[in-house]
């Protein structure tokens, strides 16, 4: 068992009055891609600065690769490649005289960075625009680019502030496809909105909310705390079916029976386990013995969103966000 | 130390925008300017640039604020400033970086300033050495109005408000160096305090480098003045962040 790759311990960082990290700990390990989730101004940015040492905590320590990112920052940020969020860069340089910058910056020289920087320039498609001025370029190769030095130098952290923010659903997907490559090899973390990209790339995911971790687990896990976890929803031709949904609600594991009218007449049956269980034998059972058409059935896996939801809804009074 | 690939960045988007080309232009009219009209060059009928560097102060008192305001302000607009300062360079580094090709910018507006030497040197005599003197005095005091500049832009993310405080404290490093306006503290200073002031502005060290006298104390005033800019700078840049 190796040493974690990312350890964070009591993160808390206060702008002014205003705390935008509250209490944050965690470690990655060699292989994990983590998920940041959570809500604008949750905490996701201002925690990933300071995993990049681009921000100080107010409190608690970092450890990257076993190196102390306070004390020593440049041996630090030599193992870490960071999308900044919005991909900030050089407007006045190209492509290539940017990524030559910042690998001359991380001490990369002579054939190594050229070689570097052509198979970057590849992997991200980069090719075309080589030679354009930054500013000129659309946001998807921006975006590209932003990534290009964040993965020059082939580091063993990589952490991407909502890297396909802003992109079209093709470029959305190479990115996701560029993420799974280098999961391989490395520890990455990456912060989305979007709850899809969990289960696209994520090995594990955490749920932020006003500066504090909510929830830690794989994305299975996460889903399995919806409410609809399991759960089992029939399709049915008609509007009522009497009798079914009696019977349904009288299984011992059954906790409770939702019905929705949908349009043309149909109907959807929601079928909720009680504590744990899994119904669907025994809702397909019950099924065959009450003899019923039925057009579709299936188990729901449990909505991301729902646990999203859930967990990031402030439930007191109005709360000072922190930085996004 | 790892100054070279922020040096050379610098330098690249100076030469990348047309801020390298409208500085120097600027810089050579407005020396031309200060030198033929104001310093009455002809008129002198001297074999010597004195009229020329006697103007610089005037001359930098705009010029280098101009160049430092955007060191930094920029970047933190930009928000480039969090991809350099994610960089595994130190802050002391990028510092150093940024100021030495700003100075670099100033060196060579001064350089291509060489037909004035030229000129000196076809309609007379003049004392070379003391023309060395002048550049090396004239380059020395341009580094501490950027130092100061370059400080003054770490503390904020707008050029317009870098550029308008740091021109109001060069002008105080400049004054204090006048007789005129170390007289009028005289009455109410002790003579020691006065005497201070008038060590800690620029003019009283740039005119004896000016006129020929090399003396390593002036020297070493301004590459002081410079250091303590610059560590004043990263400590600004380091307490600035977001």
């Amino acid at each position: 068992m190796t040493a974690p790759r990312i350890e964070a311990t009591g993160l808390r960082k206060e702008f002014g009055r205003i705390t935008a990290v509250e209490d944050i700990s965690f470690s990655v390990e060699a292989g994990e891609v983590l998920g940041f989730l959570g809500p604008n101004g949750a905490g996701k940015t201002t925690t990933m600065r300071m995993l990049t040492g681009y921000l100080r905590p107010t409190r608690g320590a970092i450890s990257i690769c076993g190196v102390d990112i306070l004390a020593d920052p440049v041996r630090a940020k030599k193992r870490i490649g960071y999308l900044p969020e919005g991909a900030p860069l050089y407007p006045e340089l190209t492509p290539s005289t940017l990524l030559r910058f910042t690998g001359q910056a991380r001490g990369l020289k002579g054939k190594e960075l050229e070689d570097r920087m052509a198979r970057t320039a590849d992997q991200v498609h980069l090719g075309q625009v080589w030679n354009q001025s930054i500013e000129t370029l659309s946001k998807g190769y921006k975006r590209r680019l932003g990534l290009a030095q964040a993965i020059l130098h082939d580091p063993e952290v990589l952490i991407l502030d909502e890297p396909t923010d802003g992109l079209d659903p093709n470029q959305k997907q190479e990115v996701r496809q560029l993420v799974r490559q280098m999961a391989l090899s490395k520890v990455i973390i990456i912060s989305t909105h979007i709850l899809e990209e969990v289960n696209a790339v994520c090995t594990r995911a955490v749920i932020l909310s006003d500066g504090r971790i909510v929830a830690d687990g794989t994305p299975g896990q996460l889903e399995s705390m919806a409410s609809d976890h399991n759960a089992v929803s029939i399709l049915l031709p008609t509007r009522d079916s009497p009798g079914f949904v009696q019977k349904l609600e009288k299984l011992p594991s059954v906790r409770t029976v939702e019905v929705l009218p949908e349009s043309d007449g149909r109907s959807l049956l929601q079928a909720f386990p009680s504590e744990g269980n899994l119904i669907l034998g025994e809702v397909a059972d019950l099924i065959g013995e009450c003899g019923i058409s039925v057009l579709q059935i299936k188990q729901e896996p449990g909505r991301l969103e729902e646990v999203f939801r859930n967990l990031t809804l402030p439930t007191g009074g109005p709360r000072h966000g922190g930085q996004a | 130390m790892n100054i070279s690939p922020i040096y050379r960045r610098e330098m690249r988007s100076y030469f990348s925008t047309p801020l390298a080309y409208v500085f120097i232009v600027i810089f050579l009219m407005l020396a031309g300017i200060f030198t033929f009209y104001l310093g009455g060059f002809f008129a002198r009928a001297q074999a010597d640039l004195e009229p020329f560097f006697t103007w610089h102060p005037w001359l930098y008192l705009f010029l280098a604020p101009a160049l430092g305001m955007r060191l930094w302000a920029e970047e933190r607009k930009t928000g480039t400033f969090e991809l350099l300062m994610t960089l595994p360079v130190s802050m002391g580094d990028a510092v150093v970086g940024k100021f030495l090709a700003a100075w670099s910018m100033m060196g060579i507006s001064l350089a291509l300033t060489f037909p004035m030497w030229i000129t000196v040197n076809v309609l007379g005599n003049p004392d070379n050495g003391v023309i060395a003197a002048g550049y090396l005095g004239s380059l020395l005091m341009s580094g501490a109005y950027l130092a100061v500049s370059a400080c003054i832009s770490a503390t904020t993310r707008n050029q317009v408000i870098a550029f308008v405080v740091s021109v109001a404290a060069c002008f105080t490093f400049l004054l204090m160096g006048f007789p005129l306006i170390l007289d009028l503290f005289r009455p109410w200073l002790p003579a020691a305090a006065v005497n201070f002031m008038g060590t800690v502005g620029f003019l009283q060290h740039f005119e004896s480098i000016v006129r020929g006298v090399v003396d390593a104390r002036d020297v070493l005033y301004f590459i002081t003045f410079i250091g303590l800019w610059l560590y004043a700078g990263a400590w600004a840049v380091d307490h600035h962040r977001t």
